[in-house]
Order: structure tokens, then C-alpha cells, then sequence
């Protein structure tokens, strides 16, 4: 059994390894997600956020504006996602009244 | 060949970490050191995703008036620390909530060994 | 309920350095325009303040702090905050979260979006800190008689 787990492993380890061959470099300029624009002609959304977030919020932190404007729903929901947590925290481990 | 070594190498640490993780989700038999696991493996993630930010020649991704916003190479690419900044939250989140169920468990069985768990829940 | 320590040089220490952290996650949360920061980093450093107390005088000092009973209001506060600041967008004639369309109309345009954004990052920071405390006041309850 725990040889199974093992092979299991290391089997994900390899198949992970093969599939990293097939990323782009890492620090690449060039690489897809970096782009400005895509081979069909779209607009890259980093690069779009780079280039707009001074003009767009008069905020230097491109982080910060993705995270409060261009994603907004986004840090809603994980707000929602960790309150939920907490309360469901105090729910389940609230001494309860004998 | 050197090329893709340094363009790869930090992929590869990633997923001996990512591994290392799942390895400690199946086979360890105490649920704390699962959880501890499982944090590791959401860590490699995390990881994973900043490691891909990179670009050579880059800075942080805040705007120096000295440089200018117009091209986009000279700042790394903010979207994945948008988004593993939110990742982090849910990680805090998804322990708090693994720790207070294993309380529970402890308080109902007594135990956080999953074989003697198994046996007890019969 | 923790008892806290016994150590008089670890009371005072963790006594002169919570202000200081609280100062500092406040500096966080209103800096994070201009530098790595925002709501949730601040928010964590703000609940980590008070759980040192906690930590370190006992849960019942910690309760003179910031009691057990203000982190639900406080996480509910801190998300109305977030979702308050939507609404209110939405209440003016914009989107949901449209920040060109909060009532400060003497702001210009990128302006609205900065204070937009400060607002949401507020409501974050009191949602996170209230979230953290009421985690860590939920783990210890009932620990002395396990």
C-alpha cells in the first residue's frame, strides 16, 4: 500500500516535470502571458493593466488597483469567502450552552 | 541545453515542494500532519504562480515615474500576485476551518490517528 | 482561555512593541497606493497585534483590548464597508462597484477611483482583522477542558 502511494507520487512528480518542459522560460519578456498583444491581435491583460493603471486610478501600485478596481468582484468574493470562515469557525466551535 | 536549465530550474524546485506535499496528504496517517500537507502543496502553488511572474530586466510592479507606465517590460506581470494575494486569504481560510472540524473530531473521538479513527467511527 | 506568561520582561516587551505593530499595520493599509500593502496584509498585521496580547497577558487582558464579542459586528462592518461602497456606485447611476460614480464629484476621474479603492481596501483591512481574531478566540475556546 504504501508502495502505491509512492508510485502514485512520484508518477504525479514526472508527469508534472514533463509538462514544466512546456512552459515558456521563466523571466522571458516575450513569453504568452506577458505580451501586449496576442498572435489573433487581443489585448494582453497585464500589459493592459501595466500601461492603464497610472491613468486609470492615479495609483503607482498596479497590484493594488487590480486587486480594488479592474477585480473588484474578485476581492468580494474572497472577503465573503474568508468572513464565512470565520463565522462558520465561531458556529462550529461555540461552547455550547448544557 | 543551459538555456532551458535556467529557464526551467524554478519550475522543477516547485514541484518537488508540490510532491512533497501530496506525499504528506496520502501517506501520513496523523490529520494534522495531512493539514500541514495540504498547506504545503497550496504553498508550492502559490510559488508556482509567482515564479512565473518573472521577467529579466523587470521591477516590482509599481509605477516609478522615473521609468514610466508605457512599456510594459520594465514592471513583472501583476495579474498572478493579484491573484495569489487572494489565494493566501482562502489558504488562512480553508486552515481555520480544517483546524475547528479536527477539533470537533478530537472532542467526539478522542484521536487524530485516521486508523484508529477508522476503527472508532465503526 | 490561555493564562498568559509569567515573564515580566516578555509582558512588557509585547506591551511596548502592540502599539508600534498597530501604528505600523495602519501605515499599511493607508500606504498600500504607493507601496506593497492594502487591506489584507494590514488587516493580518492589525489581528496580529492583538493576538500577541492574547498570547502573552492571558485571554482575559486580551478581553480589555478588544473583546471577544466586537468581531462578528466588526466583520459584518468591514464587508457592508465593501459592499457599501458598491451599492452606493450602483445608488449614484453606475455599475456595481463603479467607482467613476461615487458622489465626490469635486475628484476627477483616476481621483474617484483612488478613493474608491481606499475605501474598499478599509472594509477589507476591518473584515480580515475582525476575521483573524474571531479564528483565533473560536481555536483556543475550550482548551482546558480537552
Amino acid at each position: 500500500m504504501r508502495l502505491f502511494r509512492l508510485l502514485t507520487v512520484l508518477s504525479f512528480g514526472a508527469l508534472l516535470l514533463y509538462a514544466a518542459s512546456g512552459l515558456p522560460d521563466r523571466g522571458d519578456p516575450d513569453a504568452p502571458p506577458h505580451r501586449v498583444r496576442s498572435i489573433a491581435g487581443s489585448l494582453g491583460a497585464a500589459a493592459y493593466y501595466i500601461q492603464h493603471a497610472q491613468s486609470d486610478a492615479n495609483t503607482p501600485n498596479i497590484v493594488t488597483v487590480i486587486l480594488a478596481d479592474y477585480r473588484s468582484y474578485d476581492t468580494l468574493g474572497e472577503a465573503t469567502v474568508i468572513f464565512t470562515a470565520g463565522i462558520i469557525c465561531f458556529l462550529l466551535l461555540k461552547r455550547q450552552k448544557v | 541545453m543551459i538555456d532551458f536549465v535556467i529557464g526551467h530550474y524554478g519550475y522543477w524546485f516547485v514541484i518537488a515542494l508540490l510532491t512533497i506535499g501530496l506525499w504528506g496528504m496520502l501517506a501520513k496517517k496523523n490529520l494534522v500532519k495531512k493539514l500541514i500537507g495540504m498547506n504545503i502543496f497550496q504553498a508550492s502553488v502559490i510559488m508556482f504562480y509567482i515564479a512565473s511572474t518573472t521577467k529579466w530586466n523587470a521591477t516590482v510592479p509599481i509605477i516609478d515615474p522615473a521609468v514610466g507606465s508605457a512599456d510594459a517590460t520594465h514592471y513583472i506581470n501583476p495579474l498572478p500576485h493579484t491573484l495569489m494575494l487572494t489565494a493566501i486569504v482562502v489558504s488562512v481560510a480553508t486552515t481555520g476551518v480544517a483546524f475547528a472540524l479536527l477539533i470537533m473530531i478530537y472532542r467526539r473521538f478522542k484521536t487524530l490517528d485516521e486508523p484508529t479513527l477508522l476503527e472508532r467511527m465503526k | 482561555m490561555t493564562l498568559g506568561s509569567d515573564s515580566p520582561i516578555i509582558v512588557l516587551t509585547a506591551r511596548m512593541l502592540a502599539p508600534f505593530i498597530q501604528l505600523f499595520a495602519l501605515y499599511v493599509v493607508s500606504h498600500g497606493h504607493y507601496s506593497p500593502g492594502g487591506g489584507f496584509q494590514g488587516g493580518a498585521m492589525f489581528a496580529a497585534s492583538v493576538v500577541l496580547m492574547r498570547l502573552v497577558a492571558g485571554s482575559a487582558v486580551g478581553q480589555v483590548q478588544f473583546k471577544s464579542l466586537w468581531a462578528v459586528p466588526l466583520a459584518v462592518f468591514g464587508m457592508f464597508v465593501y459592499a457599501g461602497a458598491g451599492l452606493l456606485s450602483m445608488a449614484m447611476g453606475g455599475h456595481y462597484l463603479d467607482y467613476d460614480f461615487l458622489p465626490m464629484t469635486w475628484l476627477d476621474y483616476p481621483a474617484r477611483h483612488s478613493f474608491g479603492i481606499l475605501i474598499v481596501e478599509a472594509g477589507v483591512a476591518l473584515g480580515v482583522t475582525a476575521t483573524m481574531i474571531l479564528l483565533y478566540d473560536a481555536l483556543i475556546e475550550g482548551r482546558a477542558d480537552d
